[in-house]
């Protein structure tokens, strides 16, 4: 009976202690995020959200959704410009340097001392890591991190007399194949493309540094103020794009993100390289068997880390920033991460979620989410410099402009690598 | 003869409307001139006294040129368009054929949708290979043309929807001057031997022209002024293939947060419409002079 | 005979002109009333649904987006009326020094409209703290070249002797104004108010720029918002939600097309 009570008074001591040091610190903070219309997701960032609240009444947290990443990271600026940020957000990893320069996001670091908090911070994937350091502080916590992965259409493969348990791995491969699974009408027009992969606007360029990535370079460093557009690498990268469409495997022209899939689906085209975030949408719609692959590479497999990390906005207070703190902590804890994996196709940014008893059934029936976890060793960061936005449009429109046809493939990208330096000299 | 304006009366009736109007047109209008001298201020910079330099980055900026002659093009292809297109539309709804009002409702209703509904259900529409165009281009054995990612026809695409929108407005316009023509005007033409074509151009049209005016101007400023659509469908791309100046001067601004070159471009804007605005005062009064 | 030729002509015209622009339009309908998988695949036995439309409403606060826009064209609209009626009955009714300066001044506006201003008109708001609220939203255009002229033009044609008959009665200025001027100009009024509406119902740019939490997004930003996503655009909900947003306007103008036809008119003919 006093070993009971020996027992349980500490704990009832340190319960109360902690309600009291809790409402001590009670905060309402606002979450900017940037989820789609994809109903389930959105009712799984709410489910998360209240469960937080659920478990901390004495702070309150209102779940704002701005938009698109890019849309949100606007507002989120806007927001803080204006004095009000919200106290945490899910903006893009590549903002990172953006976010800093506009001086509106504190290291996480600095708020993350203890060694408990150390350690947390320790069990996240290295390779989602490394875009949220910047000057050894870490600012970002991975959240909710893709890379594109290659989806494709089985049943048009065993049609086109092709070993659906082996994809293309290489760009060679990748034209040979997509020849054969090209579908003809009684025109000769294309009703099936081999493949598609987006060409076009921020999406054309993620999946672009992938290809750059595969033939052993990368676009961009870590100090954020060098831009590597005009290499041997995205040269070839981008002459790889262009003989898709020469050899008839992939729509000629810019291929637009957001169509693309809907035209998989539709089976317009019978592969495509998009984000894994759209595994979920996929595996709900498809009306046919379908699988998912490694990025086909130049030089071997490469793939682009993307997708959204959590930042912590400066002009707060203790109260929320440790508030912010805490909710991340508990939307990146195992069981939350392994929640917004299955509802999104997003991976989990920590090896612990994968081994949640939720997570092993879900990759149980569904293998396909394995394969961006597995291709994460191979992927580097995402194009990512200061002037984000507008040092982005450059390789934007040198993407653009060659697979257009309007520009030639190495002007194209020396024009963007000369407008590229001329903003970052600056910063140097 | 107006009695004298009193000062209380003159206090409530123009200085507090008036300002308001002042303060969101005028007075931003004169401090984009201001600001445009400044360069960009961010957190760990001050914003200074730069002179001439934005300037200079304008003249320099080739994605400008190309917004400059997109934004040109697009004025130039919807203007006209939407403007032949209405007096169609005005004629048949004015034919008194069966099923007008259907007719009219087709006509008018992209009218009454937001700028953006519409770029949503043309986005769809547009969707290579899937879209409901490439399916009726399919029936005629033609290819799917991807409409938003090529740069000869993105602009075009941008230029379709615009008139789509715009036309059915127009349209109410010239079938109200179709309306107040006068039917013995008409009448004797016919007695004359004219057949309903001759009627029409040496008849109808010159009384249009007073709507073709307002018209023109109305689509001239909705030139400049939406780009709603341009946001949605395109981002201005391919390789800038679509960009307006208004979508311009709104990514510098808030997607690039360059506000000082946002107001550059501002000024440069104002002065485009400005000039258009004399250019349209010198041709009115030309041809009220001959008349 | 060629006339009855002629007007055969004219009918399949008009029909065909009138087929291809309802296109679109009905296309989006099409694509909403459907499951996802039959919204570019067009099988005429695919079952209707309204799930769309539910599932749509309950994904984002559209209720909120609806409240608010019907605020903020409200409160443009009856500040447009008052405002714009105040000015307009100033240069009918009086003379003062700059008169015609003054009123050139105010037409700029329909030049260059707060929509081009966005970089400036922002950095105002920002500056007064008025970002993200619909006083904000509203705020450039509180009052309306447009409405000053149209009000202009028809209280000039307000006879004369009326007013002064009134006078003699020894009704003042404000009395003038309610019981002879804004009674004359009712169906100008109905016109402007309905320009109005759809005009801002329809606004986007400068709601995206100015707005930021749902509370105060007016339906065309929240449709954006909805719609803009980057991973599994699914149509049937875009198209729903798209529909919603405007059904208000569309039904509206379904029953009133006479009216709306004819108000409409008389905005462009002044």
């Amino acid at each position: 009976m006093k070993a009971i009570y020996r027992v349980a008074l500490p704990l009832v001591a340190a319960a109360l202690a902690g309600t009291a040091a809790k409402s001590a610190a009670a905060a309402d903070i606002e979450l900017y995020f940037p989820v789609g219309v994809n109903a389930p997701a959105v009712a799984t960032i709410q489910a998360l959200t209240d469960e937080w609240a659920a478990n901390n009444p004495q702070h309150s947290i209102k779940a704002v959704y701005a938009g698109n990443y890019e849309e949100t990271t606007t507002k989120a600026l806007t927001a803080a410009h204006a004095g009000q940020p919200p106290a945490v957000a899910v903006l893009l990893a590549i903002d990172i340097f953006t976010l800093i320069e506009e001086d509106v996001i504190l290291p996480i670091s600095d708020l993350a001392t203890s060694d408990e908090d150390k350690a947390w911070m320790d069990g996240f994937y290295e390779g989602f890591m490394k875009d949220a350091r910047f000057e050894d502080k870490t600012y970002a916590i991975p959240f909710q991190r893709s890379t594109p992965v290659f989806y494709y259409n089985v049943d048009a493969f065993r049609e086109a007399g092709l070993d659906p348990d082996a994809p293309p791995t290489t760009w060679d491969e990748m034209i040979e194949m997509g020849k054969k699974l090209v579908v003809k009408d009684a025109n000769g027009n294309v009703t099936r493309w081999g493949t598609r992969i987006p060409t076009l606007g921020l999406g054309g360029a993620w999946m672009f540094g992938g290809l750059v990535v595969s033939k052993g370079d990368v676009l961009s460093t870590e100090t954020g103020t060098e831009a590597r557009i005009d290499t041997p690498a995205s040269l070839a990268s981008l002459e790889f794009l262009l003989s898709l469409a020469e050899e008839g495997v992939m729509a000629p022209g810019g291929i637009s993100w957001g169509d693309t899939p809907k035209a998989f689906l539709e089976g317009q085209t019978a592969s495509m390289w998009t984000s894994t975030g759209n595994l979920a949408f996929v595996n709900e719609n498809a009306t046919f068997d379908w699988n998912v692959g490694f990025l086909p590479g130049g030089d071997g497999p490469g793939a682009p880390a993307g997708g959204g990390n959590f930042y912590i906005f400066k002009d707060t207070t203790d109260e929320e920033r440790a508030a912010a703190l805490d909710f991340i902590k508990f939307m990146t804890s195992p069981e939350s991460a392994a929640k917004w994996s299955i509802a999104t196709g997003y991976v989990a940014p920590r090896p612990d979620a994968w081994e949640t008893p939720e997570m092993q059934a879900y990759v149980a029936e569904l293998p396909q989410a394995l394969v961006a976890l597995e291709q994460l060793p191979y992927a580097q960061r995402e194009f990512a410099t200061f002037q984000r936005a507008k040092v982005t449009q450059y390789l934007v429109d040198a993407i653009e402009g060659a697979v257009t046809g309007s520009v030639d493939p190495a002007e194209a990208l020396q024009g963007a690598q000369e407008k590229a330096d001329a903003v970052l000299s600056d910063y140097r | 003869m107006n009695k004298r304006l009193p000062l209380g009366l003159a206090c409530i009736m123009l200085v507090a409307p008036c300002a308001l109007l002042v303060a969101f047109t005028h007075y931003p209008a004169l401090r984009a001139i201001l600001n445009s001298f400044w360069n960009n201020a961010s957190s760990r910079r001050p914003s200074r006294f730069v002179g001439l330099e934005n300037y200079q980055a304008l003249l320099a900026d080739d994605r400008l040129a190309q917004v400059l002659v997109n934004s040109t093009l697009y004025a130039l292809g919807t203007v006209p368009l939407a403007i032949v297109l209405a007096i169609c539309m005005a004629l048949l709804v004015n034919a008194k054929l069966p099923g007008t009002a259907l007719m009219r409702l087709s006509f008018f209703m992209p009218t009454m949708l937001p700028m953006i509904a519409v770029a949503n259900i043309w986005l769809f529409f547009y969707a290579p290979g899937i879209g409901l165009a490439s399916k009726i281009l399919g029936i005629f054995g033609v290819a799917p043309i991807n409409f938003l990612g090529r740069t000869d026809t993105s602009l075009a695409s941008m230029m379709a929807v615009a008139v789509w929108k715009e036309a059915g407005l127009f349209m109410i316009f010239y079938l109200a001057a179709l309306q107040a023509v006068p039917a013995n005007l008409k009448d004797a033409a016919r007695l004359e031997g004219a057949g309903p074509v001759r009627v029409f151009f040496d008849v109808v049209l010159p009384l249009l022209r007073p709507t073709t005016i307002f018209v023109a101007v109305n689509a001239l400023i909705n030139a400049f002024r939406l780009v709603d659509h341009v946001i949605v469908m395109t981002e201005g791309g391919p390789n800038n293939s679509s960009a307006l100046l208004l979508y311009y001067i709104y990514t510098v601004t808030f997607g690039q947060r360059d506000f000082a070159y946002g107001a550059t471009l501002t000024v440069l804007m104002v002065a485009i419409l400005g000039v258009l605005a004399i250019f349209q005062f010198w041709i009115l009064n030309r041809r009220a002079h001959y008349q | 005979m060629s006339r009855s030729l002629n007007r055969i002509l004219f009918a399949t015209l008009a029909a065909v002109l009138a087929a291809i622009w309802g296109l679109p339009f009905m296309y989006s309908v099409w694509t909403a009333f459907h499951a996802e998988q039959y919204s570019a695949n067009f099988q005429l036995d695919a079952p209707l649904t309204l799930a769309n439309f539910v599932r749509a409403w309950q994904a984002a606060p559209f209720s909120v987006y609806f409240i608010n826009t019907v605020i903020l064209i409200t409160t443009v609209l009856i500040a447009n009326l008052i405002l714009c009626t105040l000015v307009a009955y100033a240069f009918v009714r009086y003379r003062f020094r700059w008169a015609g300066f003054l009123f050139a001044l105010i037409m700029v506006q329909l030049l260059i409209s707060p929509e081009i201003l966005i970089v400036e008109n922002y950095l105002t708001l920002a500056t007064i703290g008025l970002t993200d609220t619909i006083i904000g939203i509203a705020l450039p255009y509180l009052t309306s070249a447009f409405g000053i002229f149209l009000l202009r033009q028809t209280f000039m044609t307000v006879p004369r002797s009326l007013d002064e008959a009134a006078q003699i009665e020894g009704a003042g200025a404000w009395r003038v104004l309610w019981d002879i001027y804004v009674p004359l100009a009712r169906p100008v009024y109905l016109a402007y108010a309905l320009v109005s509406i759809s005009f801002h119902w329809n606004n986007f740019l400068w709601p995206l720029i100015v707005t930021n939490s749902p509370e105060v997004r007016p339906v065309t930003v929240g449709l954006s918002v909805f719609a803009t996503v980057d991973s599994g655009v699914e149509w049937s909900l875009v198209n729903a939600a798209t529909l919603m947003t405007t059904a208000p306007l569309i039904i509206a103008f379904i029953f009133f097309q006479r009216q709306f036809v004819a108000n409409f008119m008389r905005a462009g003919i002044k």
